[in-house]
């Protein structure tokens, strides 16, 4: 009984942590995806969305409205960085697209620095993040339950949108083969422009339970999100939208399986680990995990 | 219908077209002949919009058209079907087709495009609701040509529908296409094929190293076969 109740502890946190890590990967495979653009600002979207939970969140407002109003602000945000920054820059050389995102991840952070705080701000969190309640013999964080669910549920919403609408399938087209949509009359615009708001939406909800597990916000705070989201799309094969899902999900389960199995003196050292295995997946699949889309045709 | 006058395009330093001037008359079918790296692709990719002319007119309907993107070209009424099919291989040959009339609203009619669609093209239908990845060559070069169809296009730019394929697929290719005349739909046809083009269009130019080397009625140059030979290399 000891064992299952390990297990399934394992299996929520696990799932919970992946699930975010997943929609993290997500965000970014989807604009790299059509523009092939690995938008290191995405991190900072996690930071807006920081800030506005904790701008928003030193007023009356009820957090329900405090983490909508956050999300809201990292799509509006994201939205914002595509038309100024990245639409400019659309038809130059890859480098200079990532030249961009750098100073934009540059901007954005150094923006927190001074108006707000370069040290860490305590964020008002809803008491039930640090809640547990018992099932079983079981002791599990409602702010883990909260995030598998939101993460699942988010994933599920954002797949019937691309299988089942026209602007999906637009979408999932120009993850393919972007010129062709267009000479099909898809507007490039509408289609990347959707793909930022989905990729802001995404960093927005990842943010809420970021910060909710940590309880506060600095100005780097989206750094690391932005690395795991990197890693876990190479890891799934960067051609892939599933592929970025699994990636993120495949670290989640490593990092809290590490958590469960490193002897307590190399439990800081976790992350070299993670790491350390994410390079042998790629020394044995350098392509990825998941295959791209069919890309050979059968003859 | 379609004229060009004079267009120039460069690749950087190089220069892809240099002063190339035809024209598509409405109900006709052109055939853009020539060796690889002649121009023909380029040619198609500029009148689409994907690429812009340093030089030189590009009308259709009487209005120019020059500068504008794909999106709006296709709009206009001019379909390309693109040198390797570039169907998406992750969406189903639906998808596919439904993504052809991108620029159309009315779903009805749009529906009963795909219909005929499956019965024009039976092994579309047959394989509806497969990725399109999973089809052959033949079949993803006839999704191809079916969802160039969906946008209901005025003039339809083939860029070397039969290249990669089988020599019996050809032969269904090129029928299909001539089949494709009788529909209305105007046609500009590049190809490396060369005999089996000649057949089936009515005029046709041949392109070497960015300019028009040849014109006329297809009959005419099939008789000149051996000036065509010289440009094509040996016999064809």
């Amino acid at each position: 009984m000891d064992t299952l109740n390990q297990i399934l502890q394992f299996l929520i946190n696990a799932l919970s942590l992946g699930g975010l890590y997943a929609l993290m990967a997500l965000g970014l495979a989807l604009v790299y995806g059509i523009l092939r653009l690995v938008n290191f600002a995405y991190g900072e979207l996690v930071l807006v969305g920081g800030y506005s939970l904790l701008v928003f969140g030193e007023g009356p407002l009820p957090w329900v409205i405090v983490a909508a109003l956050s999300v809201l602000m990292a799509l509006v945000t994201s939205l914002l960085l595509e038309r100024v920054a990245f639409r400019p820059v659309r038809d130059a050389s890859p480098t200079t697209m990532l030249i961009t995102s750098f100073a934009v991840s540059a901007l954005l952070q150094n923006a927190a620095t001074l108006f707000i705080s370069p040290r860490p701000k305590a964020v008002r969190t809803p008491s039930f993040f640090i809640e547990n309640i018992r099932v079983g013999g079981l002791l599990i964080s409602k702010g883990n339950i909260a995030s598998l669910v939101i993460s699942l549920a988010t994933l599920g919403i954002l797949t019937l949108f691309l299988r089942r609408t026209i602007l999906g399938s637009a979408l999932r087209a120009a993850a393919d083969d972007f010129v062709m949509t267009r000479l099909l009359g898809v507007r490039a615009n509408q289609v990347i422009a959707t793909a930022f708001a989905i990729s802001g939406l995404l960093a927005g909800v990842v943010s809420l339970f970021w910060i909710g597990r940590i309880g506060s916000v600095v100005p780097f705070i989206g750094l690391t999100p932005v690395l795991i989201a990197f890693v876990a799309t190479v890891i799934g094969g960067m051609e892939s939208l599933t592929g970025a899902v699994v990636g993120g999900y495949l670290l989640g389960f490593v990092n809290v399986g590490l958590q469960l199995m490193l002897p307590q003196e190399l439990l800081d050292y976790r992350d070299a680990f993670t790491f350390a295995i994410v390079i042998l997946v790629l020394l044995f699949r350098p392509q990825g995990l998941i295959r791209g889309t069919y890309s050979a045709e059968r003859v | 219908m379609l004229v060009l006058e004079n267009v120039h395009v460069r690749y950087g330093a190089i220069a892809a077209l240099r002063g190339v001037s035809l024209r598509v008359n409405q109900g006709e079918m052109v055939g853009l002949i020539g060796v690889n790296g002649a121009g023909k692709t380029t040619t198609l990719m500029t009148i689409a919009g994907v690429l812009k002319p340093t030089q030189g007119a590009i009308t259709f309907a009487g209005q120019s058209i020059v500068g504008q993107s794909p999106e709006e070209i296709v709009r206009k009424g001019i379909a390309l079907v693109p040198e390797g099919r570039r169907i998406f291989p992750g969406l189903t040959v639906e998808e596919n087709l439904r993504l052809g009339a991108a620029i159309r609203s009315d779903r009805a009619e749009i529906q009963r495009d795909i219909d005929e669609m499956c019965t024009r093209f039976p092994i579309l239908g047959e394989r509806l609701k497969q990725p399109g990845g999973t089809l052959s060559g033949g079949e993803q070069q006839q999704l191809a040509i079916a969802r160039g169809l969906m946008s209901r296009p005025s003039l339809l730019m083939l860029d070397e529908p039969s290249l990669g394929l089988a020599p019996m697929l050809v032969a269904e290719i090129f029928e299909l296409v001539a089949q494709l005349r009788e529909t209305g739909v105007t046609i500009l046809l590049v190809e490396q094929n060369v005999e089996r083009t000649l057949e089936i269009a009515d005029r046709a130019y041949l392109v070497n190293t960015g300019q028009v080397e040849f014109e006329g009625p297809a009959e005419e140059l099939r008789k000149r076969v051996d000036v065509v030979s010289a440009y094509l290399g040996g016999p064809n």
